[in-house]
């Protein structure tokens, strides 16, 4: 078997005194995709930003693509040792993330958002930068869009901004945290359909997300965490086939009651 | 008014626009140092920028001119009233500078600055790239307003002995008999040039907002 793409083991995260993840343990195979469900304050984003080393956890590993990401085990049974910043950094290439806000930079353009970092970071010239860029920029659909400013586009044309911006670094992985959340009804399909394009890729993908109809269809792995476990974990025909778990059958009628998705 | 004096109050005029133009950019640079060690996380740059700022605002701006005026002599620096004024403004605004930079670094979204660590930015470039243009042009209102106060406050320097605006339409009125004429005169002028930086500050602001002229 293949490395996974992102291996969780026995993750804590706490907040002050508030135990918010605990104990985690989760693997992401390679060119998946693996939608994160769970009720509000589960702490789906908090482990999303673990995975990202947003935030730090308190204890456990996590790997990506077999490297340590931040904290490394030395073995021995000796506690975790503390990575230095190069180190998280080459690791943190490996993966991309979108927001749930967008965060896009204002005083860039949509071009100038996503060439970024290929120029600043990477030292790549301009005008190849602007190739990547608008390449990018095609590929969620937006070619037309690359000189208008973030104000300047409707919330749906940002989100698939910022999946271009993080697609220009051709990560390994790309993180969602609720991509379609902070959008109109009428604005989610574009982005929806713009990830179900990269899932078909074969690229791994992790998102979290209260969409559930996209996440029974596309996702080829659900996690479903409460109160910062992990209660389910497998396949989407596993876990929505009955019979269902108590937890995620009251978590369903929510969101179903809601009228917020339909189950595929 | 003869054409002769009015050239003069035009003359004095410029002098208080080069006197705060002068004192604002040195104020700029001041404060963008002081806002650096005042939100830097050690303390030993961060006290001392706290106490710089608490110290400038708190004493009244023509106390801070005398202080320096006759502070500089007793140093054994001699430097034309000009110098002196320059630097008595220039200190004074830098610690509201300061501030007010540090309202626009600290107002910078926190998901951009993440965002900016996700692509890989370096804390540096992060600063030069991100925040530091996004906190320039929240800053910006707050800059605008800060060159007016100034323009205005430096009719204070005449008691260091430069002779601006206000000045000159106090000596002209002495000599003519006729201070209205003057002093509205000099009022004129001084709601002009405000008028002129209000307008430039709006005209920045909406370029910025697109982001460009294009
Ligand atoms: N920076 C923080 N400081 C303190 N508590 C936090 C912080 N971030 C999250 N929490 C807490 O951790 C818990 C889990 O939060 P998290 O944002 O991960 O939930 P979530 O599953 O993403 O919820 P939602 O669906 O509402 O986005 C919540 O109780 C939240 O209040
Ligand atoms: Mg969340």
């Amino acid at each position: 078997m293949t490395r996974p793409a992102v291996r969780i083991r026995d993750v804590h995260k706490s907040f002050g005194n508030t135990e918010v993840l605990k104990g985690i343990e989760l693997s992401v195979p390679k060119g998946s995709t693996t939608c994160l469900l769970g009720p509000s304050g589960s702490g789906k984003s908090t482990l999303l930003r673990c995975i990202a080393f947003l935030e730090e956890t308190t204890s456990g590993l996590i790997e990506i693509d077999g490297d340590p990401l931040g904290f490394a085990d030395p073995g021995g049974g000796r506690s975790r040792t503390r990575l230095s910043a190069g180190d998280i950094r080459r690791v943190r290439a490996k993966i991309g993330m979108v927001f749930q806000q967008f965060n896009l930079w204002p005083h860039m353009t949509a071009l100038g958002n996503v060439t970024e970092a290929l120029v600043t970071v990477q030292g790549m010239k301009r005008s190849a930068a602007n190739e990547i860029g608008n390449q990018q920029l095609a590929r969620v659909g937006l070619s037309d869009r690359g000189h208008h400013y973030p104000s300047e586009l409707s919330g749906g044309q940002q989100q698939r901004v910022a999946i271009a911006r993080a697609l220009a670094l051709s990560p390994d992985i790309l993180l969602f945290d609720e991509p379609t959340a902070s959008l109109d009804p009428e604005l989610t399909g574009e982005v929806l359909n713009v990830m179900r394009e990269l899932a078909e890729t074969g690229m791994t993908l992790v998102i979290v997300t209260h969409e559930i109809g996209f996440a029974a269809s596309v996702g080829q792995k659900i996690a479903f965490l409460d109160h910062g476990k992990l209660l389910l974990d497998g396949p989407p025909a596993e876990i929505f086939g009955t019979p269902r778990h108590p937890r995620l059958e009251q978590f369903l009628e929510t969101y179903l009651d809601r009228g917020a998705a339909t189950l595929v | 008014m003869s054409t002769r004096l009015f050239e003069l109050m035009l003359w004095a005029a410029g002098k208080t626009v080069l006197l705060s133009a002068i004192s604002i950019a040195i104020g700029l640079a001041i404060g963008l140092l002081v806002c650096a060690a005042k939100l830097s996380p050690r303390r030993l740059l961060s006290i001392p920028a706290t106490v710089y700022v608490s110290l400038f605002r708190g004493v009244p701006l023509l106390v801070q001119l005398l202080l320096i005026y006759n502070l500089l002599p007793v140093l054994g620096i001699l430097v034309p009233s000009e110098v002196a004024a320059i630097a008595g403004l220039s200190l004074c605004t830098a610690a509201y500078q300061a501030e007010n930079l540090r309202g626009g670094f600290n107002s910078v979204p926190r998901g951009l600055i993440e965002a900016a660590d996700m692509v890989g930015m370096s804390p540096w470039q992060q600063l030069r790239r991100i925040r530091a243009p996004i906190a320039f042009r929240l800053t910006l209102p707050a800059l605008v307003n800060e060159m007016i106060l100034i323009l205005k406050a430096s009719s204070l320097i005449s008691v260091v002995g430069v002779i601006e605006l206000t000045r000159m339409a106090q000596n002209l009125s002495a000599s003519t008999f006729r201070p209205l004429l003057f002093y509205s005169v000099a009022g004129a002028i001084y709601l002009v040039i405000c008028w002129l930086v209000a307008g430039g500050g709006s005209l920045a602001e909406r370029l910025m907002r697109t982001g460009s002229s294009r």
